[in-house]
């Protein structure tokens, strides 16, 4: 897995609540049988005019100026600043692969959804929850503020303004140490085998219908 | 001991190691696959070279991608080298697969409790939101991403941290024409989509004891649309005489040990819950959405709502944008939108009880002379032969509807069925989000029954005036 340690980049500003992973990742795009590739498509209907197509190239397609990562000022955001239920519907784990191709290292948003926001973790992008009105404040700073930026520190828990204003957010200490060093979960899961047996041993006893042969 | 939601004693009984206060490691009872979200995670393994800890506990299916027509070969090319990868996985690992073809391949959330792989006190995984279903028989069931899988299939288990609780109480008979999508659709406009993040939800009350199981399902199908990863509800009778006989339950003596367990998956009188909110049944009514979330829904004699009288300037902006969307106008009356489409299918309503009451609607009736297409996609091969037992599928095709094979079809729109640029859609799927069911489509959702009876008449009706 990827590392998360600390991170300053530019901010880009997508002012819309419940922004669903159907948005981030259109269907048609779900077919890949590769975990990588999907950056050219990510926010595919929101970016393009056109209908996008998988493996299409994507260099000569109409693009929507209006779209906030199609205006200039946002070229290389790594930051997405967005609002409340970020990610919500269906479960993709695309979405935060395409978020990741793209270059989007880091969300902060007042809440995600639930799987979305776990599977941002297993990839190395980092949803940051801090309230509605820092949030709001943010995105006014970076409407009034070409290039603005932000550092977000993982190990510190805080997002730092380019002036030193730092707001702390939390995150739970075992996906953090597990970004933090960018640790195989399946690798750390393993070490734990023998729990795992014993554990199947007293749920065989318990529950033997769930241990018999299936069908 | 203190009395136990029946979250509670789900999670315990599955903690392998406490791993912080919250986050513990989680035993997984039963994976049920699908070919969209595990072609990464099988590859994963390979290139680790992990093998799978417990093949047994896998049950997969192809449903996203395959055609509802009669076709031996999948059309588009990519879509066929997903379904044959899963093929392929499932050979190679000796993996139980319902493929295409097999009278039992049908939509994940239907053929698991179809079968009987899904049982009350297991946990349930898959890498599909809308797992939250199998949560009807009292399984702690939970939609996770591709690196998730791979992590059950190599090691049985998932790092899991325990949620908040809530007990949604619906209270009372429903009123006729009113049906489990409607409470379900009623509860996602009240609570909001993010309404139930963090928690996980039991539905409970006298309303939800007296549903079928498909319609514990429908409702259990649609808390993550209120934010819930997981939905449930306690085990019954209803859940026992569903689950007899099902050829992966347990038979003779192992059955009778498995009903007495089963019996104590409810929750403890005086168990406490974090959050509690009641419903009145009798005040819920047929609903239609009207934008590009299921929280944007109104009672179908109701109008569009008015962006102007909306405070929050974010949700009025949430609501001009559907409007725009949409191409609906503030204050119009939902039963003046005009559709071209039908759905009636995906994992939320394609069981054999939401066919019947499609069916009930149509018999006698055709749909109006502006529907282009009406679909009929039953939730599995086998609901689809029950249905032709009773002589539904000839009720739909007199009515004007196309009688296909299961899948997950027009819900989503990953096989050849979807919407067109500007298309508008009556939907008994279970998202209504911008091109969903194809780009610049327009999603209405609504129950099989509201679906019929916008069939009929062209725009959405009351079902109830037809019923009488």
């Amino acid at each position: 897995m990827k590392k998360f340690t600390t991170l300053t980049g530019l901010v880009a500003p997508m002012d819309r609540a419940n922004v669903d992973t159907d948005a981030i990742i259109p269907k048609q795009f779900l077919k890949s049988i590769r975990r990588t590739g999907f950056g050219p498509h990510l926010f595919d209907a929101l970016r393009y005019l056109d209908e996008g197509q998988p493996e299409q190239d994507c260099s000569t397609r109409p693009i929507n100026p209006d779209f906030v990562l199609n205006v200039a000022r946002y070229q290389g955001a790594e930051i997405l600043l967005t609002r409340e239920n970020f990610g919500c519907g269906s479960s993709r784990e695309h979405a935060p692969w395409a978020l990741e191709d793209f270059g989007i290292r880091a969300l902060i948003a007042p809440s995600f959804a639930d799987i979305f926001y776990n599977n941002c973790f297993k990839n190395g992008v980092l949803p940051v929850v801090l309230p509605a009105a820092v949030v709001e404040q943010l995105f006014q700073a970076v409407a009034a503020l070409p290039g603005y930026r932000l550092t977000i520190d993982l190990e510190k828990q805080t997002v730092v303004t380019t002036d030193g204003v730092s707001h702390s957010f939390a995150v739970d200490e075992f996906r953090k140490y597990c970004l933090l060093n960018g640790l195989d979960e399946i690798g750390l899961t393993l070490r734990h085998a023998d729990d795992i047996r014993a554990y199947e041993v007293l749920r065989a006893q318990r529950e033997p219908w769930l241990f018999g042969v299936s069908q | 001991m203190n009395p136990q939601t029946l979250y509670e004693k789900l999670w315990q009984a599955h903690v392998v190691r406490q791993e912080t206060d919250d986050t513990a490691l989680l035993y997984i009872d039963r994976h049920l696959v699908h070919e969209v979200t595990s072609p990464q995670a099988f590859e994963g393994l390979r290139i680790a070279r992990r093998p799978l800890w417990r093949v047994a506990s896998i049950l997969a299916t192809t449903d996203h991608n395959t055609p509802t027509t009669d076709q031996d070969v999948i059309a588009d090319p990519i879509s066929r080298l997903q379904v044959s990868t899963l093929d392929d996985n499932c050979a190679l690992y000796g993996i139980n697969e319902f493929r295409m073809g097999d009278v039992r391949q049908g939509i994940v959330h239907v053929i698991g409790p179809e079968q009987g792989a899904t049982l009350p006190g297991m946990t349930v995984v898959c890498g599909d939101s809308h797992t939250s279903t199998h949560g009807a028989f009292a399984a702690l069931a939970m939609g996770i991403g591709t690196s998730e899988v791979e992590h059950v299939l190599a090691t049985q288990t998932l790092l899991s941290r325990k949620a908040k609780t809530m007990q949604v109480v619906v209270e009372g008979a429903l009123p006729q024409g009113v049906t489990a999508k409607d409470v379900a659709l009623s509860i996602i406009g009240h609570m909001g989509t993010a309404g139930g993040t963090g928690y996980a939800i039991e539905f409970a009350g006298s309303t939800i004891r007296e549903l079928s199981m498909e319609g514990r399902m429908t409702l259990c199908n649609m808390a993550i649309e209120a934010g819930a990863r997981a939905g449930m509800i306690a085990v019954d009778d209803t859940t026992i005489h569903y689950l007899e006989g099902r050829p992966f339950a347990p038979k003779d003596a192992l059955w009778t040990q498995a009903v007495t367990y089963w019996r104590t998956l409810v929750s403890d009188a005086g168990a406490v819950f974090d959050k509690v909110v009641t419903f009145n049944a009798a005040a819920i009514e047929p609903l239609v959405t009207w934008g590009t979330s299921p929280e944007m829904v109104v009672g179908v004699n109701a109008r569009v709502p008015d962006p102007l009288k909306e405070a929050d300037p974010t949700k009025r902006e949430g609501i001009e944008r559907a409007l725009q969307y949409m191409n609906l106008t503030a204050n119009m009356p939902i039963s003046d939108i005009v559709i071209d489409k039908v759905f009636i299918g995906s994992c939320t309503n394609s069981r054999i009880e939401d066919l019947r009451s499609a069916a009930a609607v149509l018999k006698g009736r055709h749909v109006a002379a502006n529907i282009t297409q009406a679909l009929v996609v039953p939730g599995s091969g086998l609901v689809k032969l029950a249905a032709e037992a009773e002589g539904l599928d000839k009720i739909f095709m007199a009515a004007g509807f196309e009688w296909r094979n299961p899948g997950c079809s027009m819900c989503l729109g990953m096989n050849e069925d979807h919407l067109s640029p500007g298309e508008r859609c009556a939907s008994t799927s279970n998202r209504n989000f911008e091109g969903r069911q194809g780009p610049g489509g327009r999603t209405h959702l609504v129950s099989p029954q509201m679906a019929a009876a916008a069939a009929v008449a062209g725009h959405f009706v009351d079902v109830r005036t037809l019923l009488n």
